[in-house]
This record gives structure tokens, sequence and C-alpha cells, in this order.
């Protein structure tokens, strides 16, 4: 009675819920499609008020608000460079020390330490990446940036109270668990028979680890280090509170610059007109922010899944 | 020189110096897992100093009369201004009474106003009760302000110095469990603020994240693994959801402000929409998590249940689901954990505003625990430090545990096929 062909309510319900499967698999691409979409939108208003050249090749970010609108400098100027160059001064920083850390740490926990250090140190890093980055915000605000300036006099340097180096550092110290567990995990995909063979020749553990290892690593390594790269340009809450927030254009670590998502931060907080190329100016440093991170990524994943397929 | 050396000495010579290469290499190593570590136990001891006074909160005790006529003003503050001149009689200046009404909290009237409303009767008595001194004081009292700087530089004059100075000979102050700090909401005061409302604001925003994305999460996870044929359509899926898991959390703020506030016109600064950014930002994670532990159910589970005529459907959500379920918790508390730590989003959406009353609703404005740090982070009150530290602590206490959770039904449900 249960399986005559009439009964085909199971048949519908379903192809019902399969749609619902279906649906739901859908939100992804809607988020993405949105993002782009949001983004765009709203840039392109922006550049049909200031040209695209302006914004990506102007040397002076000062947006300021009309009062009234025949103001004289009304517009504000909308060059993003001395940002561009703040997000990357404070992101090269943080790698640099992010870097070697992560990778000494991998390499050390790959190779050396027994499975019970191991077990213990892995997830002592983990939290590293859990801690919200308010927290390592407000120490490098509070702690770092006072001490490092501190330090500077001491020696006789000028240390800005902002400095990109103490927002820099902190930043590095965030992204080492990113980079020691994906380099983590290409090295033990490195096959033990290539370890052995450059044993099998006398080579001691290091310089296996140094000539067969890590070359054979390599480019999973790298992508770990462009995804490092990523998170580190889009990280907002460290720069907000511990960076500067007038654009500075200077190589120098010691002072105070200003970075992309900082400005977002400022231009969309508190009660503007939505309509004004002040705010318009967040969602084009967005549509950069988004398009810089998106590229990365990319390459990056491309770059880890064709090193492990070389392998399996 | 090495010429005359043999063969054998040169191999030596160089296997010593090898071996101080292999020592170096591993004691880098080594040295990079203490920097990592020392500077995480450097953090959180910093915070931990910094933020365990706000725990407590200088209290001072006052002889009041619950006066009848200053009880029907509503005028609550009058009553322990009164009863602050009956304790210095000699102040008698109109400047030397306001700074010494200074030394209390302008919330020390609500304790007397929270007193007299679990107990009318008091209404005519004298007592002698506990009040919330002010943030001043209370620095003082932890040692915060230096007494042997100059009293131009200092926060608190030597004549405040000596009243408190007074209350301490007679035992008359000291520091108390500050419960305002849990039960009380944002202040201008920081004697006054306190996290519950932050706290309530996350908790509302997370359980909207958590009723969005838990389910489209599993259910996109259920499609990706058990139904989706493998074309196109379905890579062009996993791509999107590997690069959304990359994108910065700031990006999806923007994506709140222009689809939501401006397209759909949610409210500003509510929970709702709070949770809805924070939901597209954790599906990724989620639906990582519950593909993992749907890969980890093995195909002879779905076969047998295929074998006695279960249909696909019947196959999943009868005898997969439930084997996959613990990993897919494990996978949502991890992502509910970053969503209750994230602040970039929220600031977008507007939920970075001062707020003083608890939110009720989804729709009330309301700042969450992450923006509250924030917020009192740039507050440039010496007490707003130790309360920053100190909400920071909570929140990490927060995230610590769900963690720990996660963990512990990893272990506890962690099943070898």
């Amino acid at each position: 009675m249960h399986i005559t062909p009439s009964r085909r309510a199971k048949k519908a319900v379903e192809a019902v819920i399969k749609g619902i499967l279906i649906a739901s698999s859908t939100v992804a691409i809607l988020t993405t499609v949105g993002i782009v979409a949001s983004l765009l939108f709203e840039s392109l208003r922006f550049f049909s008020e200031i040209p695209l050249t302006d914004f990506l090749f102007g040397l002076e970010w000062s947006p300021q608000t009309a009062i009234r609108a025949d103001q004289v400098g009304a517009s504000g100027s909308f060059g993003a460079i001395p940002l561009f160059v703040g997000t990357l001064l404070i992101s090269t920083i943080a790698l640099i020390v992010a870097a070697p850390i992560g990778l000494f740490a991998a390499i050390y926990l790959a190779e050396y330490a027994h499975p019970k250090v191991r077990s213990w140190v892995k997830p002592v890093l983990e939290i590293l990446a859990g801690i919200p980055t308010v927290v390592y915000g407000f120490f490098a605000a509070l702690v770092v940036a006072p001490w490092l300036r501190g330090g500077g006099e001491a020696v006789g340097f000028d240390v800005s109270s902002e400095s990109a180096l103490a927002v820099g550092l902190v930043m590095g110290i965030m992204i080492i668990p990113l980079i020691s567990s994906l380099s983590d995990d290409v090295i033990n995909a490195v096959p033990q028979t290539m370890r052995d063979g450059s044993f099998g020749l006398g080579a001691t553990k290091s310089e296996t680890i140094r000539s067969v290892v890590l070359p054979a690593a390599l480019p999973g390594i790298m992508g770990g280090m462009l995804l490092a790269a990523s998170r580190a340009i889009g990280e907002t809450m460290i720069v907000v509170m511990a960076a500067g927030l007038s654009a500075n254009l200077t190589a120098n670590p010691l002072q105070a610059v200003t970075t992309v998502t900082v400005q977002i931060v400022t231009l969309l907080t508190g009660d503007q007109e939505f309509d004004s190329a002040k705010t318009l100016a967040a969602f084009a440093l967005g549509l950069m922010l988004f398009f810089t991170t998106l590229f990365l990524n990319v390459v990056a994943l491309r770059i880890v899944k064709k090193y492990r397929e070389q392998y399996d | 020189m090495t010429n005359t050396l043999s063969k054998s000495d040169r191999i030596k010579a160089g296997l010593t110096r090898r071996y101080r290469a292999e020592k170096r290499f591993r004691l880098y190593g080594i040295a990079a897992i203490a920097i990592a570590i020392t500077f995480l136990a450097v953090m959180l001891t910093a915070i931990g100093v910094r933020g365990v006074g706000a725990f407590q909160q200088t209290h001072v005790s006052l002889s009041v009369t619950f006066d009848e006529q200053m009880i029907q003003d509503n005028n609550w503050q009058a009553i322990v201004k009164k009863s602050m001149r009956e304790t210095f009689p000699d102040v008698t200046a109109r400047k030397a009474k306001r700074s010494l009404y200074k030394l209390m909290s302008s919330g020390a009237g609500y304790d007397l106003q929270a007193m007299y409303r679990d107990d009318p009767t008091l209404m005519g008595q004298t007592r002698q009760v506990w009040l919330t001194a002010s943030d001043d004081i209370d620095m003082l009292m932890k040692g915060a302000i230096d007494r042997s700087v100059v009293e131009d530089d200092r926060r608190v004059t030597d004549r405040e110095l000596a009243w408190v100075d007074y209350w301490i000979a007679n035992d008359a102050i000291e520091l108390q469990f500050n419960w305002r700090f849990f039960t009380g909401s944002d202040s201008r005061e920081p004697e006054l603020a306190g996290i519950l409302g932050a706290f309530t604001g996350s908790l509302l925003s997370l359980t909207v994240c958590f009723l969005l994305s838990f389910p489209i999460g599993i259910m996109t996870a259920i499609y990706l693994e058990e139904f989706a044929p493998k074309n196109r359509w379905t890579d062009l899926i996993e791509v999107n959801i590997n690069n959304l898991a990359a994108v910065p959390s700031i990006v999806f703020g923007l994506l709140g402000l222009a689809v939501f506030l401006n397209f759909f016109m949610l409210p500003r600064s509510a929970p709702l929409v709070g949770g809805m950014v924070l939901a597209l930002m954790t599906l990724p994670t989620i639906i990582i998590a519950a593909r993992a532990a749907l890969r980890a159910v093995p195909p002879s589970i779905r076969e047998a249940a295929f074998g006695i005529g279960a249909s696909k459907i019947q196959t999943v959500v009868h005898h997969v689901l439930p084997l996959a379920m613990p990993g897919m918790l494990t996978g949502t508390i991890i992502g509910m954990a970053q969503a209750l730590g994230e602040s970039a989003p929220l600031l977008m959406i507007g939920m970075v505003a001062f707020i003083v009353d608890i939110p009720g609703s989804f729709t009330d404005p309301a700042t969450a625990l992450p923006v509250q740090i924030y917020l009192w982070a740039d507050s440039p009150e010496r007490a707003f430090s130790e309360r920053t530290a100190a909400a920071i602590l909570v929140l990490v206490g927060f995230l610590i545990t769900m963690n720990l959770v996660a963990v512990i039904l990893r272990k506890k449900f962690e099943r070898r096929w």
C-alpha cells in the first residue's frame, strides 16, 4: 500500500527540499554579487564626481565635508596614494615580523618537535589567531606604542605615538598563526621519501630542511604568505585604534601613517549625508580593498592547490 | 693550510661546523615559538593587570537621612549632598562644597533610590549606607593617582585628599565588588559604566547570526557534498565560498550598509542588521566545517540506507546528518566565537553609538561587546582604560569557553570509522 505509484507525496516533498538546498547554496553567490554590485555602484557614483586618475594617482588625501555647497575647496581632495603607501608600510612591517617567526615555528613543529610538545604548542599558537582584533588594537595603542615612544626617546629617535612600527609589530604577531599553520601543512605534505633520500646522502636534519624540504614546500609557503598579506591589508581594528588618522605620505616606520581601512571607518562612522563624495569615497576605497585582497587570495589558493596535486 | 690536513680531519672539522649549524637552526625554531608565546603571555598579563581592578569599585560609608521632601522631589542626589555636608560640617564655602560633592559619583543617588524602592519604610529614617564614589577617588584608592605629584598636575586636590584620608582613618571607604560593571550599561561616568548593555547587544546579534548562518550553512554543505553534480555552477559556488572566507570583514560591513540599510531601509544600529552581516561573514566557516563533517561519514552508511530502500533525502536526513552533526556543531561554535569577537563590520552599520539603554528587541539601537571595548578604549579617563581591559577579560573569557566547548564536543563525539 505504501509503494503504489499514486503516492507521490514523497517525490514532491523531496523535490521541494532539494530546491531549498539549492536556494541556500546560492546565498554564497548572492553575497559576492551583493558585495561587488554595491561597491561598484557607489564607486561609480564617486568616480562621476572625482576622476578615477585623481583618486588612483593623487598624492593628497583630505576629504572634507562642505558646510555650504558653494564653499571653496568643498570637494576636498581624494588622492589615495598616501593611504595605499600607509597600508603597504604597515603590512610590510607585519610580514617582516610574522614571516620568519611563523616559518621557523612551523619548521620546528613539523620537523623537530616531539608529538607531545606539538599537541600543546599548536593550540597555544591558535589562541593568538582567536583573540579578537580589538584586543590587539587596545594592546598596540596603550602598551606597545607608548613603550616604543619611550624607547625611541631614550636613544634619541622621535617616535610618533601612533607609529606604523607599533601597529605593524602587533599585527605581525596576530598573523603568525596563519603563516605557521599553513606552512606546517605544506611541510607535512612533503613526502618522507625525499627526506630519507637526503639523509641517505649524509645531510644533517637542518641541511635536509634547507635544501630539500623548504624548496619543495616553497610554493605552498608563498601561498600562505600571500594569504597573510591579504589578511594584513584588510585588517581594520588594530589600525583604527593604533594608527594615525591624517594621511601622511612617508616610508618612515617611526611616523604615523593612515590606511585604507582606517579611512573607510572614519568616513562612514558618524552621521553624514549619504550622497556626499566623502561617504562615497569609502566605497571606492572598499572596492580597491576588495579587489586587492581577492587577487591575493585567488593567486594564493591557486598556488597552494597546484602544489598539492604534485605529490598526491 | 687545508692541504696539510688529512681528509678525515677536514671532515671532522666540517662536521663540528655542521652540527653547530644544526643546533643553531633548531634554536631558531624554539626562539620563534618562544617569541610568539611570550608575546601572548605579555599581552594577556598586561591586560589582566590593568583590568582586574575594574571588578572592584570604591564605596564610601555615609550616614544618610531619607528626607521625605527630597524623596517627593525625586532629588536623590540632594540627600547624598546633605549627608556629605553633615559629615564635614566645617565646609561652608560654595566652591569647597562643590568640590566636596564631586567626591561621590552622580550615581550615588540611584543607589539610594534603589534602596528606597526595595524598602519604602526607609522614608524619614537615618541609615549608614555604602555609596559609590567618583572615578577619581576610585583611581586614588586603587593607587593609580600618585599622591607625591604636585597638586596642579594631580586630578585630586590636597583638600580632597584630606577628606578621603578622613574616611580612610574612620574605615568609611573601601573597595567592594563592582556589581554595576555586570548589571549596568554604557555611561559617561566610568564608575557607572557596565557591560550588560553591550553584552545583550552581542547576544541579540549572535542569535540572529546563528538562526541564519546555521541552517543556510548546513543546507549548502549538504547540497554541495551530497547532491550537487560536478559542473561549472558548483565549481563557481566552491571558489566563491573559499574566497568569501578571506574577504576582509570590513567589506561585509560596507555590503550591510549599502544593501541592508540603504536599499532595504532596515534600522541603523540594530542587532538584526548586525546579525545578518555577521551571518554572511561566518557562513563560509560553517560551510567548510560542515562539508568536512559530511565527508567524514563513510559511504557504507549511505549504501546501507539505500540498500533498504531509503530515498536520497531520507538517507541524508536520517543517517548521514545525525552522524555529521557533532562536527557541524563544532564548526558552528567556532564560527560564532569569531562573530562574537568581530567589530569592524558593526562599525559600518552604526552599532557604534553611545547607548545607555539595554536593548530589548532585535530592532532597538544596540552596540556589541567588542565595539564597547573600542569605544571605551578611546575615552581619555584613566578609569575607562581599566574598564576596557576588564571588558576584554570578559570577552576573552567567553571566547575561550566557546572554544573549549568546541574542543570537548569534538573529543567526545569524534569517531574513527
